[in-house]
């Protein structure tokens, strides 16, 4: 769980550092696509670095969701019977409730975003268009409906994130600074959402166009 | 929550307790509902519990079967999840030193045993927690013979050190960590116990395999996996904090990659 999240958190800052491009305009943002497929050559074929990263981050959400779910399995089976009371949470963790169903639509989301952005079969532009079109048309302010998904799944991420960035340093042993550690999770996992999010707002207010 | 109430002018309440019953291990159970009359504000929850049983007694009925021993907050034996929450909503509190004042008058209380596989259900509210006795035997110890006690200065320790394995050491047992976890996780109980004897030099040749041999045990015993949730130190009555978990993975991820 803590290894592949953390792979996952590391590909995450990357793509949204790499999404920031849109604000310096379609050549920027464009060259920036091509680049991600053609960096290392001539060493190496087009794609290569492209298409080991995509090998491990498809194998990094698969572990991820095998951890999830037989976390889940073990937990179903350590309480065969429920509380009959309704359990009321003591720690107040609402973020740390959130990580199985906040997953699953996690999952969905990244299906959706693939199919729009990655191989335009719901963007209106479709496949061939360059990125930057693909963007600016994906988030045109009469498909608000899918801006706001993107809102939405951008608020599990960092949900997600808040809780499990401190929980993979508590798996992987780093204790002590407790409250620090916290801290940056959530700061850390704010920082992705705002730059997320920024994008579709800004092509849905017309900022970038 | 109501306002804290005095013996003095507050009159004796009157509680619907629904309470879970099971006559052993092979009954399936059932939730059974009880009318307490005149329970007094300062009465401890236990104690409120002996008068429905001195009543159940005298009309010819089984008591309520509740583990109890010391009634002071410190051996560990009481512990039951009241209205959802194991030891109820008191924080940092032992059933036994809960007290009737925090209820209001009328109110439903819900009694349940501590849920999980690896503590079978003996009888009512008593569970059978010698899994935890087995995660101990496993590593919970030191080899060494010390000898009598030694001068207090002979073996220095530093005072982080020694406050933090002091406070992993209050750990009483009681497992309502195991109840409150939405895993049914007992990595508070089993860290507490690393973390107490690894801190300390006289825990430190053992301290590798120490960890491998409790963690293992309690994956053995049927314990769910820890998702570093916090509900177990928010019901710990010892306050066990979250930290010790950190430094049980630690100490057997160090093991794992030997």
């Amino acid at each position: 769980m803590a290894v592949t999240g953390a792979v996952l958190v590391l590909f995450l800052v990357g793509h949204m550092l790499g999404n920031l491009k849109a604000f310096l305009g379609a050549d920027s943002f464009n060259h920036y696509a091509e680049w991600l497929r053609t960096v290392g050559s001539p060493a190496l074929p087009n794609r290569t670095l492209l298409t080991i990263a995509e090998i491990g981050l498809v194998v990094a959400v698969v572990l991820h969701m095998w951890s999830a779910v037989s976390l889940a399995r073990r937990a179903a089976k350590a309480r065969p019977v429920k509380y009959a009371a309704r359990v009321k949470p003591q720690a107040g963790g609402y973020a740390t409730r959130t990580m199985r169903y906040g997953g699953v639509i996690i999952l969905l989301f990244v299906i959706w975003h693939l199919l729009d952005l990655t191989f335009g079969v719901v963007n209106p532009k479709g496949g061939q268009a360059t990125p930057y079109d693909r963007l600016v048309a994906g988030f045109a302010p009469d498909r608000w409906w899918v801006t706001v998904f993107y809102l939405v799944a951008m608020a599990m991420i960092g949900l997600h994130l808040r809780h499990g960035l401190w929980s993979a340093l508590q798996t992987l042993g780093l204790a002590g600074r407790y409250k620090a550690l916290k801290a940056g999770s959530t700061a850390v996992s704010a920082v992705l959402v705002v730059g997320f999010i920024a994008i579709p707002l800004a092509v849905m207010i017309g900022v970038v166009k | 929550m109501s306002e804290r109430a005095t013996s003095t002018g507050k009159a004796g309440m009157n509680l619907t307790l629904k309470i879970w019953r099971q006559n052993g291990s092979s009954d399936r159970g059932r939730m059974v509902t009880y009318e307490v009359k005149d329970v007094s504000p300062d009465m401890s929850f236990l104690e409120m519990l002996d008068v429905l049983n001195e009543r159940l007694t005298l009309e010819g009925d089984d008591p309520v079967a509740f583990d109890h021993d010391c009634r002071e907050g410190i051996c560990g034996m009481c512990g039951m999840v009241i209205n959802g929450v194991a030891h109820g909503e008191q924080r940092a509190t032992t059933t036994c030193q809960l007290h009737m004042r925090h209820f209001e008058d009328g109110a439903t209380v819900t009694i349940e045993p501590w849920r999980a596989a690896p503590f079978p259900v003996v009888k009512d509210l008593v569970v059978d927690r010698s899994a935890f006795d087995r995660i101990i035997q496993a590593g919970g110890f030191i080899s060494v013979p010390a000898g009598s006690a030694p001068d207090a200065h002979a073996v220095p320790v530093p005072k982080d050190d020694a406050d933090a394995a002091f406070d992993a050491a209050t750990c009483i047992g009681c497992g309502a960590c195991v109840a409150a976890c939405p895993n049914g996780s007992a990595s508070l109980f089993t860290a507490a116990k690393i973390t107490h004897l690894g801190l300390l030099p006289q825990g430190q040749p053992e301290r590798a395999s120490r960890a491998k041999a409790m963690v293992e045990q309690m994956d053995a015993e049927g314990f769910g996996g820890c998702t570093n949730t916090g509900e177990c130190t928010a019901v710990c009555p010892k306050g066990i904090p979250l930290d010790a978990i950190a430094r049980m993975n630690a100490d057997y991820l160090k093991t794992a990659s030997k």
